[in-house]
C-alpha cells in the first residue's frame, strides 16, 4: 500500500513549498543530482535543469504551466548508459509515460533514476505561456493555481491550455516512485506526498516525511471529475479529427501547411531513431526523378512526400504515442499534429491491447509477435 | 470506356511466394497481368512505408505474401509482417483507403495454383472496388 505524507504550505506559499521540497530531496534523498524545471535566471523561460548544488534551486518551479520540451528526452540522455550516480527527476505525468516508452525501446533505464511525478493541471503552449506569464514566472504559476482553485478556469485572453493537455486523461502520475498530489488537495494548506514504490518509501523516510495519513477526502472524486472532463474533450477531439481527415482530400487539406521541417519528429519524445529515414539519402532523390514525377500527373507539390512522412510516422510511432502534444507545440505552422496522432493512436494501441506509457512490462506491439494471432488478416489461414 | 484495369503491387518473399509465382509460370498457369511483383528476401522486411508509398503513388492495392506461419526461412519474419499489416489496416482506412486494398496471404513454394488463384481473386476484388483515390491526383 502506498505510504502518504503531507507537506504544509501555509504562509510560505506553494512555490516556496516546492522549492523546499526539492532542496530537502537533493540534500537528504541520497541522490547526486536533481532534474527539475526552473525559470532560467536570464529570461523567464522554464527549462529542465540538472542541479547538484542545493543553493542553485532558486528558480525551481515544476508547477509552471508550461513544458517547452518533454523532459523524458533528457532523462533518456541521462540514463541511456550507466550514470555512475543517482538522479531524481521531477516530471509531469506525460513525461514519465514517455520515459516508460523510451525505456522499453532501450533508450533509457530506470536503474539510476528516481521518478518524482506531480499532478498535472495542464500547460500552455510555448507561444502562449509568455503571454500568460509575463515577466514574473513564479507569480504567474501561483495565479494559475489560484484561478483553478477559485473555479475561474485556465482560459486567459484569447487562449487556453494546449489541446493536448485538455484532452489528457492522465493528470495523475503513474509509475512514479514519489507522487506530489495537488488534485483534490487544498493547496493553500498542504500538498500530498505519496510513495508508490519501495524506493519512494525510502526517499520519504530519508526526507523525514514519514506519515501514514490517508490522501485527503475528496481527492478520489476530484480526480474522477477531472479525468471525466478531459476524456469528454478527448472523445470530441477524436470525432472532429476523424471527420477532418476522413479521406485523402481532407487529409491533404489538414496537412497542407506542412513545410517538411520535421520539427514534430524532433520534439516527439518517443521518436527515438538517431537518424530518421526521411533525412537520409533515401529521400535525396535524383533531380530527374522529380521531373518524372511531375510529368506523371502534370504537377508535383514541392517539397514532396509530406503526407507520406506523416502517415509513415503514424505507422512507426503511434503505438508509442503518449499524447503530450509536443508535436503540435513544435509545429511552426499550427498543424494540429497531436490531434491526428492521438486519434490514430487510439485505434492502433487498442488493436494490440496496448496503452503507451502504462507499464514497463507490456511489450511494445511492433517488437513482439505471437504464433497464433490476427488470423482474420489471412482469411483464417494460419 | 475501357474496363478499369487496376495496378497491384505485390511484395513477395523470395523463398515461398516468389517461388510459387515461378512455379505458376513454369506450370503455364495464367493470371491477370495487373500485378507487379517485387521480390523481397522476406515479408519481414516489408517496411510499412513501402505500402504507404505504393498506395499514395496510385497503386490500387498492395499484396504482401510470404511463407506460411512456421515455414519462414528466417524463422519469424512473416509473424512480424502480420503485425505490421494489422497496424496498417488500423491506420489506412481512417484516411479513406478501403482496408481491402491491403492484403496479406501465405503462399508456399509448391502452391503455384494457389498463387494464380490469389492474383485472379485479388484483381476481381479490386476491380469491383474501383480505382484508388490517389490515382491521377496530386498528393502533397
Amino acid at each position: 500500500m502506498a505510504k502518504t505524507a503531507k507537506i504544509e504550505v501555509k504562509e510560505q506559499g506553494l512555490i516556496a513549498t516546492m522549492q523546499g521540497f526539492c532542496k530537502t530531496l537533493l540534500e537528504k534523498g541520497g541522490i547526486d543530482a536533481l532534474l527539475v524545471a526552473q525559470h532560467l535566471p536570464m529570461k523567464n523561460v522554464v527549462m529542465p535543469t540538472l542541479v547538484t548544488d542545493p543553493t542553485k534551486l532558486n528558480g525551481v518551479d515544476p508547477l509552471a504551466p508550461v513544458f517547452p520540451i518533454n523532459a523524458a528526452k533528457v532523462v533518456s540522455k541521462l540514463t541511456r548508459k550507466p550514470l555512475a550516480g543517482k538522479v531524481a527527476a521531477v516530471l509531469r505525468p506525460c513525461e514519465i509515460r514517455a520515459f516508460i516508452e523510451l525505456v522499453k525501446l532501450k533508450q533509457g533505464s530506470t536503474e539510476d533514476v528516481l521518478l518524482v511525478g506531480i499532478d498535472c493541471l495542464g500547460a500552455y503552449s510555448n507561444v502562449h505561456y509568455p503571454r500568460f506569464a509575463g515577466q514574473n514566472g513564479t507569480e504567474a504559476t501561483l495565479r494559475f493555481y489560484q484561478n483553478i482553485r477559485a473555479g475561474k478556469g485556465t482560459a486567459c485572453q484569447d487562449f487556453d491550455l494546449s489541446p493536448a493537455c485538455k484532452a489528457c486523461e492522465h493528470p495523475i502520475p503513474e509509475n512514479a516512485d514519489l507522487l506530489i498530489g495537488l488534485v483534490g488537495v487544498d493547496i493553500n494548506d498542504q500538498v500530498l506526498v505519496q510513495a508508490n514504490s519501495p524506493a519512494g518509501e525510502a526517499l520519504l523516510g530519508a526526507m523525514g516525511l514519514m506519515g501514514t495519513k490517508e490522501p485527503p477526502e475528496g481527492r478520489k472524486k476530484a480526480i474522477a471529475t477531472l479525468v471525466a472532463e478531459r476524456a469528454a474533450y478527448r472523445d470530441q477531439m477524436y470525432v472532429e479529427t476523424s471527420e477532418a481527415t476522413a479521406d485523402l482530400e481532407k487529409l491533404t487539406a489538414y496537412l497542407a501547411n506542412c513545410v517538411n521541417c520535421y520539427n514534430c519528429r524532433v520534439a516527439c519524445p518517443v521518436c527515438y531513431c538517431k537518424e530518421c529515414v526521411f533525412v537520409t539519402d533515401v529521400f535525396d532523390h535524383e533531380p530527374s526523378q522529380y521531373l518524372r514525377w511531375a510529368k506523371r500527373k502534370g504537377i508535383l507539390k514541392m517539397p514532396t512526400d509530406t503526407v507520406f512522412y506523416h502517415i509513415t510516422r503514424l505507422a512507426h510511432m503511434s503505438t508509442a504515442c503518449i499524447g503530450c502534444g509536443q508535436c503540435s507545440n513544435a509545429c511552426p505552422n499550427n498543424i494540429p499534429v497531436m490531434e491526428i496522432f492521438r486519434t490514430i493512436a487510439s485505434y492502433t494501441q487498442k488493436a494490440f491491447d496496448y496503452e503507451a506509457g502504462r507499464s514497463l512490462e507490456e511489450e511494445p506491439p511492433l517488437s513482439v509477435f505471437r504464433e497464433k494471432e490476427f488470423s482474420e488478416l489471412t482469411g483464417g489461414k494460419d | 470506356m475501357a474496363e478499369f484495369e487496376p495496378t497491384i503491387i505485390a511484395f513477395v518473399c523470395n523463398w515461398c511466394t516468389y517461388t510459387a509465382a515461378d512455379l505458376a509460370g513454369t506450370s503455364r498457369l495464367s493470371y491477370p497481368p495487373n500485378v507487379r511483383l517485387i521480390r523481397m528476401m522476406c515479408t519481414g522486411m516489408v517496411d510499412p512505408k513501402y505500402v504507404i508509398k505504393a498506395l499514395l503513388e496510385g497503386a490500387d492495392a498492395v499484396l504482401i505474401s510470404g511463407c506460411h506461419p512456421g515455414d519462414c526461412h528466417y524463422i519469424n519474419g512473416n509473424y512480424k509482417a502480420r503485425r505490421r499489416v494489422k497496424l496498417l489496416k488500423e491506420i489506412l482506412p481512417r484516411f479513406g483507403f478501403d482496408q481491402s486494398r491491403l492484403k496479406l496471404t501465405w503462399i508456399g513454394a509448391s502452391e503455384g495454383v494457389d498463387f494464380a488463384a490469389t492474383i485472379r481473386k485479388t484483381v476481381d476484388e479490386v476491380k469491383a472496388l474501383g480505382p484508388n483515390q490517389t490515382r491521377g491526383k496530386m498528393v502533397i
